[in-house]
């Protein structure tokens, strides 16, 4: 019988998901993705992780919790760094401790470290060590590595199409997905967490919401990493955690960007870096727009209500089309 | 003359102040923390940033109103939030309008050649030659060290004091010794001034008191303000209290060198990955502490804190395997006096019934060989 490994749909889901699950499946083994989130999902981790975690880290824990039973391991890299420029949040690096102190009877925890910038060629340490330890040898262990960039290679170039990330998963998976033809009155950059932004349950869908009013939603896997680093290293001292270089440099690249009506920033209560990546936004986006882009920032917690986030883009884009109008 | 200002952490103002002063600074001393700094900070700052950052941003302001032109703080290397703070302040204060001189302080082993540059315009600014400064630095250095010796020892004293609060007025009569001694000489004297006005203080040694470690976040460590006297408070409970962050050993631990290796050692099983700030040590001191036959730790920290929340959820179990019962405090501008109080005591309660307990089983098994 093949092993399966239980691979929560959450935090770096949204980035690497295609990556593991090639390796994975290319070994023989059966990878296991957590659910949708739900309600229960939710109230699930929030009861078991600590009260102070922003709700990515306690739906992590939800999503852990309805793996534990189904499977032989639970694959939760420690994520810290991808460059060498930037490490994840401190929540990501002691993220398997965090879930192995707060949840009981859990099966094993495959918690290899990603540093990739210790070494050349990104994973494929990580992937070898990982092939090691499940018992396959080293030709397998490249052979898999190699199929699984090959993905993450073609999900990647489906995200810089236009595809938001769960559509490009459908259609790696051959699933017919509608297009990404734009042709929406307003064009707007939701920028935020990809684990924040499509998580459709804790995002209560934003982007979802916006395409029904007509929106033409623009998102920062939609610009090549790349750029993004390089933009975000303008401020004086570059930020310390990768994913908010990424959201902060998709800011620049936006404003740059001429049919931008606004730019909309999610973020989750008491997120530690989002302080200050969203102050960053409020003042950057000002001064070198010189007022002229509307920004809004949406926090999300446990008790974010639908009608209000509703209610929130809804006055957003009745008052971006009344400047279209006077303008 | 130039003034120059510096964020306010403890009692560290006094040495901050005379190391400027010797330059030929005009020092501004930046306001003991309160209320109004507090609020002010709040009114400017990111909602989710931090209270160290909200309360440093407000003695910005203050001290920028009452006239400093320059400001020199620390910078950091991540991942915790800290090390961009500098950056930040600037950012919003010139947003605001303000218009000075920042300079912000890496750790020197981040960046050895940036550091010296930075120091070296510093000096420059100040005239001060590099041998002169060497002389500067090493009495301000002592001059720290002899206020991280004054707050241990009065902490240690407290629980015995037979007239309470007497520590607590000698302590801050120390303090105005302190601030007078300038040259090594006088600092030496004034140590010993000091030294024997704290152990002259009437005690009642009969007394058995509890010991508390105290884990956490740095600035709210520091400041009393912050963690709302939580030494004081617990020594006239009657607790000794061991802070596990004084300025002094973390410059030469944490700041000049790459950290406390042993405490990370034993936070190894539990948290295996440094994240920033002080999270791995708070796991590693706790086991340390519950190893020294500590009778409880209490961890502060502010809200949001990244590292001491990655912390907090680890302490739990640390705390079920060693045995050692753990409180996390944590400190958010709504944060109330009476409220930690009650906790606290709350705590102090629970330890002395467990060291009863204990006790009471002790003697029960001596009971029985007999």
């Amino acid at each position: 019988m093949a092993l399966h490994i239980g691979f929560p749909a959450a935090l770096f889901y949204y980035s690497h998901f295609p990556f593991w699950l090639a390796f994975f499946n290319r070994l023989g083994i059966e990878v296991v993705q957590s659910p949708p989130t739900t309600k229960a999902i939710l109230d699930d981790g929030s009861r078991e992780a600590v009260a102070d975690a922003c709700i990515p880290i306690k739906l992590f824990h939800g999503h852990v919790l309805t793996l534990k039973d189904k499977v032989d391991a639970i694959f939760i890299p420690r994520m810290v760094r991808l460059n060498k420029y930037t490490t994840f949040c401190p929540k990501f690096l002691g993220l398997p401790d965090m879930v192995r102190a707060s949840l009981a009877n859990l099966p094993p925890i495959i918690d290899f470290k990603v540093d990739a910038c210790r070494c050349m060629g990104g994973f494929w340490s990580i992937c070898r060590g990982l092939a090691e330890l499940l018992g396959f040898g080293l030709r397998q262990a490249w052979a898999a590595y190699l199929e699984a960039r090959h993905h993450q290679n073609a999900y990647q170039k489906l995200l810089l199409a236009g595809y938001l990330p769960l559509q490009a998963m459908a259609k790696l998976k051959g699933e017919a997905v509608e297009g990404t033809v734009r042709e929406g009155k307003l064009n707007l950059a939701v920028l935020g967490y990809p684990y924040q932004v499509y998580d459709q349950y804790i995002s209560l869908d934003v982007i979802g919401k916006l395409k029904k009013m007509d929106v033409n939603v623009w998102t920062m896997e939609m610009v090549n990493p790349s750029r993004l680093y390089r933009l975000s290293g303008r401020i004086p001292k570059r930020l310390f955690w990768h994913y908010s270089n990424l959201v902060l440099g998709a800011s620049y690249h936006y404003l740059q960007q001429q049919n931008i009506d606004g730019i909309i920033h999610i973020t989750a209560f008491g997120c530690g870096p989002d302080a200050m990546v969203d102050k960053i936004m409020e003042m950057d986006i000002r001064r070198l727009s010189n007022g002229r882009l509307p920004f809004m920032s949406i926090s999300i917690d446990e008790q974010t209500g639908d009608a209000g986030i509703t209610t929130r883009l809804e006055a957003f884009i009745d008052m971006l089309l009344q400047r279209r109008g006077n303008g | 003359m130039k003034r120059v200002s510096f964020a306010h952490m403890g009692y560290s103002y006094l040495g901050f102040q005379q190391l400027v002063e010797d330059m030929g600074f005009e020092a501004i001393v930046p306001p003991h923390p309160s209320r109004a700094t507090l609020d002010r900070g709040v009114t400017y700052a990111p909602e989710y940033a931090c209270i160290p950052f909200k309360m440093v941003l407000g003695t910005y302001l203050e001290v920028l109103e009452r006239g400093a032109q320059m400001i020199i703080t620390s910078g950091g290397v991540g991942p915790c939030r800290a090390g961009l703070y500098g950056m930040m302040h600037e950012k919003i204060l010139r947003n605001l309008g303000y218009d000075f001189e920042i300079f912000i302080f890496d750790p020197p082993l981040t960046g050895i050649w940036t550091f010296f540059l930075k120091l070296r315009r510093v000096l420059k600014t100040a005239g001060v030659s590099w041998l002169a400064f060497v002389d500067i630095v090493r009495r301000a250095w002592a001059k720290l060290k002899l206020l991280d010796e004054l707050e241990q020892t009065a902490t240690v004293i407290r629980p015995y004091e037979i007239n309470k609060g007497e520590t607590t007025r000698l302590f801050h009569q120390c303090l105005k010794l302190v601030e007078q001694a300038r040259s090594m000489k006088e600092i030496t004297a004034a140590r010993e001034e000091c030294i024997s006005l704290l152990k002259n203080i009437p005690q009642d040694r009969t007394r058995r008191p509890l010991k508390i470690g105290i884990v956490g976040e740095i600035y709210v460590l520091l400041e009393p303000f912050m963690n709302l006297d939580i030494e004081k408070t617990l020594g006239e409970m009657g607790v000794i209290t061991h802070r596990s962050i004084y300025l002094t050993q973390y410059t030469t631990t944490d700041v000049l060198s790459h950290g406390a290796q042993d405490v990370r050692q034993l936070a190894h099983p539990y948290l295996n990955q440094f994240v920033g700030g002080h999270g791995q040590n708070s796991v590693g001191e706790t086991i340390l502490y519950a190893r020294n036959g500590f009778d409880g730790v209490i961890q502060v920290a502010p809200f949001t804190c990244i590292p001491e929340i990655v912390a907090k959820s680890i302490l739990p179990r640390v705390s079920r395997d060693f045995g050692i019962p753990v409180l996390s405090l944590t400190i958010d501008e709504q944060t109330g006096r009476a409220g930690v109080e009650t906790r606290l005591e709350a705590f102090v309660d629970l330890l002395r019934q467990r060291r009863e307990q204990r006790e009471a089983k002790r003697d029960a098994a001596l009971l029985f060989g007999y």
